[in-house]
């Protein structure tokens, strides 16, 4: 213990109450999106709408996860940039593929 | 006078020996693993979708649903099954289990962050106390994952499922299930791991001797995203 005799106890800064009400905040809409996704999943009919709907509400979900509990969204706009324009590009990728394969599907059904 | 700092500041931004994006190396190179950790995962959400939309979908005819191995099963009528609900007289409970595994890792990540936000004020007893709950969700969740694959494998009694044959549709979708959520899994376990050497480091007071607590931030990082590519999963593997 001889290397710690200098050591001295850091401060302890007390807690800010908006922040951490902030952060639970974020957690409420989390879990109220995903009820409601799990909602429209049993109530809704129309297959396309619901695609839509949970597709849209994923990227919501996404958005304030990366951005307040990953903290992105509040970086330097210079380190934003070099994490999102990558996985932007990817949305473009991912239809293609999708647009493909429905390509595949149709030449299947449509082989006699 | 500030001012002049901060234009002084700004042209050698790129000039080294500055951190430009204000975010050490450490924490840079989480975010650049990550990113690329998010184009593999990518690649296997796209490939799924890909041999998905290349079958054409099951349905429900007259209120009857039947397994076949052509047609792309409908996850709602897969995954509806729930520890000792036949003890209770249930017979289906579509997508409860995963919503229930989708809030349980919501919640870890939510006391990560709560970590995080403690290491930041120094205070290593609610660093400590926010961890070790951390930790017990992701275990919490793999004990889930675990429990949905032995079902998933035994199936109801109508031959279960491998990774040539299964009981709910074409081979693929058995392949895909095993792959994707047990390469996610795999995530969350190196997850609970990196998390348990983190609690031991801080309840040692390694970082309160360093000065800081960077490495919670670090694998903060690392568990916000499993967190994340399960969203993306619970999404496009279940809901859809």
């Amino acid at each position: 213990m001889s290397s710690h005799e200098n050591f001295i106890e850091p401060e302890v800064i007390p807690v800010d109450k908006n922040k951490i009400l902030k952060i639970w905040k974020v957690a409420g809409i989390l879990s109220i999106i995903t009820a409601f996704e799990f909602l429209i999943a049993f109530t809704l009919d129309d297959k396309w709408t619901k695609i839509t709907i949970f597709v849209l509400l994923t990227l919501l979900k996404a958005y304030y996860i990366v951005a307040e509990f990953m903290h992105l969204g509040h970086e330097r706009k210079s380190l934003i940039y070099a994490i999102i324009l990558p996985l932007v590009l990817l949305f473009w990728c991912i239809g293609a593929f999708l647009m493909e394969s429905n390509f595949i599907l149709n030449d299947i059904l449509n082989w006699y | 006078m500030s001012s002049t700092v901060t234009l002084e500041e700004e042209k050698d931004l790129w000039g080294g020996g500055v951190a430009p994006m204000k975010a050490s190396y450490g924490k840079l190179m989480m975010w650049f693993f990550l990113l690329s950790d998010a184009f593999t995962f990518s690649g296997l959400l796209a490939a799924y979708g890909f041999v998905r939309f290349k079958h054409t979908p099951n349905e429900i005819v007259n209120g009857e649903y039947f397994a076949s191995i052509d047609k792309w099963p409908l996850p709602d009528q897969v995954f509806n099954a729930f520890p000792f609900m036949h003890e209770f007289g249930i017979h289906a409970a579509p997508l409860v289990f995963v919503g229930i595994m989708t809030f349980i890792l919501i919640l870890s990540s939510v006391t990560m962050v709560l970590a995080v936000e403690a290491g930041q004020r120094m205070d290593k007893k609610a660093v400590e106390k926010w961890m070790l709950l951390t930790v017990i969700g992701g275990a919490i969740f793999l004990a889930c994952q675990a429990w949905e694959w032995i079902h998933f494998i035994h199936g109801t009694g109508e031959g279960g499922a491998n990774l040539v044959l299964n009981e709910y549709g074409p081979p693929a979708f058995a392949d895909f299930f095993f792959f994707i959520t047990g390469f996610h899994g795999t995530h969350v376990l190196s997850g609970v791991i990196l998390n348990l050497i983190i609690f031991y480091n801080v309840a040692t007071g390694m970082y309160q001797r360093r000065g800081h607590y960077e490495m919670v931030e670090k694998v903060g990082l690392y568990w916000h995203f499993v967190d994340l590519v399960w969203v993306f999963v619970f999404t496009f593997f279940y809901l859809v």
